[in-house]
């Protein structure tokens, strides 16, 4: 055994949400952003993603059993804590509550993303900018998706930062410190990406 | 004349079945008190606020000087040592509470055993005996040793473990304390000897990965050790040591 299965889990958990659901997001979130040119661009891209060969082992892999193992264990974890914000205000114990506060929002969002369009796709619904469009014709669902989306681009952003904690890239004070800037670069850099995109339906 | 009075608004708790309670305490300010002081004048004259007869406060204090760890509780919110915290520096009225993290004795008495556990669990030694005379040990180098001599300040007084939101009952986290003294033994020049055992036992369930980087540790900690530092110091160190148990390794 390399570790005790707490141990082994922590790990993996961390690593799946960099590789592959991080990467995947990112991925996920750039070819949506064809939308900000016109729909026929967005669904030409989209049409691309959905044809890939091997795409129901694809999604498996890379992106069904990743997110569920994740969501699984980041549930556990979550539950696990007694935040105590309130008594220590400090920076980092804030980003700890606010990591397990996002993955939750996180969570239901993608439960509930998965089933308007994946699960609809499969039940022989197209895909297309349409969709969206109409989805977010609903002023409480662009605020549901701003929230559910933002908390999923901060969850990925900060938890770069703890994976490089996790395994023992950044070691020093100075190195957590200036690996905050870089995530919290990253947060903003594909906010900016995912909010141009969500009102490029509107 | 009237004398300058101290406020207490202390947490008292008879044994450790009963539910704790608050007890205020109105004491005569004296130049330069601290809180044990203050709680040893209680304990010369048991009456709360109100005038009534009470019992004495419990706490545990050795040192007095910040070294032993043993005076340890949670004031005006913050887990710290009583003996450094001085009655001029504190607001008013002073709370204090057991650090509630530990099974609570008797009212600010703590029973930190699970620290003591927690060392013996992770090797946090250097062992040196043998059947014949092993001989002198490896040199330590000097400025390695001025940097160890930082973590080797821990005095297991449970501050770390109070602070941290997943050292609690929901978890079996050894917490911050344990785990730096891993580190430091695992860079003594024989200690390093073990650095595998260790390395394993906070690989542990209840080890190193319950660590949630909250870093509150760090942030509380009287001696200033750089707690979090250790942490992602022994990140490094047991990714390398996962890799080497599943894989085999030729040293």
């Amino acid at each position: 055994m390399a570790g005790s299965r707490d141990f082994i889990n922590r790990r993996i958990h961390s690593l799946l949400g960099v590789i592959p659901i991080g990467i995947f997001l990112v991925q996920h979130l750039v070819v949506n952003h064809f939308a900000t040119k016109d729909a026929e661009a967005f669904n030409k891209a989209a049409h691309f993603m959905e044809s890939l060969p091997f795409r129901i082992f694809l999604e498996t892999f890379v992106i069904y059993l990743p997110i569920l193992f994740h969501a699984v264990y980041g549930l556990y974890i979550t539950f696990q804590a007694k935040n105590n914000v309130t008594r220590y205000g400090y920076f980092r114990n804030m980003m700890f509550l606010v990591q397990r506060v996002t993955g939750v929002i996180t969570l239901v969002f993608i439960a509930w993303h998965v089933w308007e369009t994946r699960v609809q796709a499969a039940l022989g619904q197209e895909v297309n900018f349409d969709m969206m469009a109409d989805i977010l014709s609903s002023p409480f669902m662009v605020v549901f998706y701003l929230v559910g989306v933002l908390s999923a681009v901060f969850h990925f952003a900060n938890g770069l930062w703890s994976f490089f904690v996790s395994w023992g890239l950044t070691v020093s004070p100075r190195s957590q410190k200036i690996s905050t800037y870089v995530t919290m670069g990253v947060f903003v850099a594909l906010a900016i990406v995912s909010v141009r995109t969500i009102f490029a339906f509107i | 004349m009237s004398t300058k009075m101290v406020k207490f608004v202390i947490s008292r708790q008879d044994n450790p079945e009963t539910a704790p309670y608050l007890e205020e305490f109105e004491i005569p300010h004296r130049p330069n008190m601290n809180v044990i002081s203050a709680l040893m004048e209680i304990r010369r004259n048991p009456v709360n606020a109100k005038g009534e007869a009470t019992t004495p406060v419990t706490w545990e204090m050795g040192c007095l000087e910040e070294v032993c760890g043993a005076c340890s509780m949670v004031i005006n919110g913050k887990p710290r040592q009583s003996c450094t915290a001085l009655v001029d520096q504190l607001e008013q009225p002073i709370r204090l509470e057991p650090m509630k993290t530990f099974p609570v004795v008797r009212d600010l008495a703590i029973d930190r055993s699970r620290m003591f556990d927690a060392l013996k669990r992770v090797k946090a030694w250097i062992p040196i005996d043998g059947t014949y005379d092993l001989g002198p040990g490896p040199r330590m180098p000097e400025t390695k040793r001025q940097w160890a001599y930082e973590l080797s300040k821990c005095m297991t007084c449970g501050v770390c473990l109070e602070a941290c939101p997943n050292v609690n009952t929901n978890s079996d986290f050894i917490g911050p304390a344990p785990l730096s003294q891993v580190r430091l033994f695992n860079a003594h020049p024989t200690g390093e000897m073990n650095k595998e055992e260790r390395l394993n036992a906070i690989m542990d369930d209840g080890g190193l990965a319950e660590c949630g980087n909250s870093q509150n540790c760090v942030q509380s900690c009287p001696k200033g050790i750089p707690l979090t530092t250790s942490i992602a110091a022994l990140n490094r160190d047991t990714s390398f040591q996962a890799f080497k148990n599943f894989f085999g390794s030729d040293r």
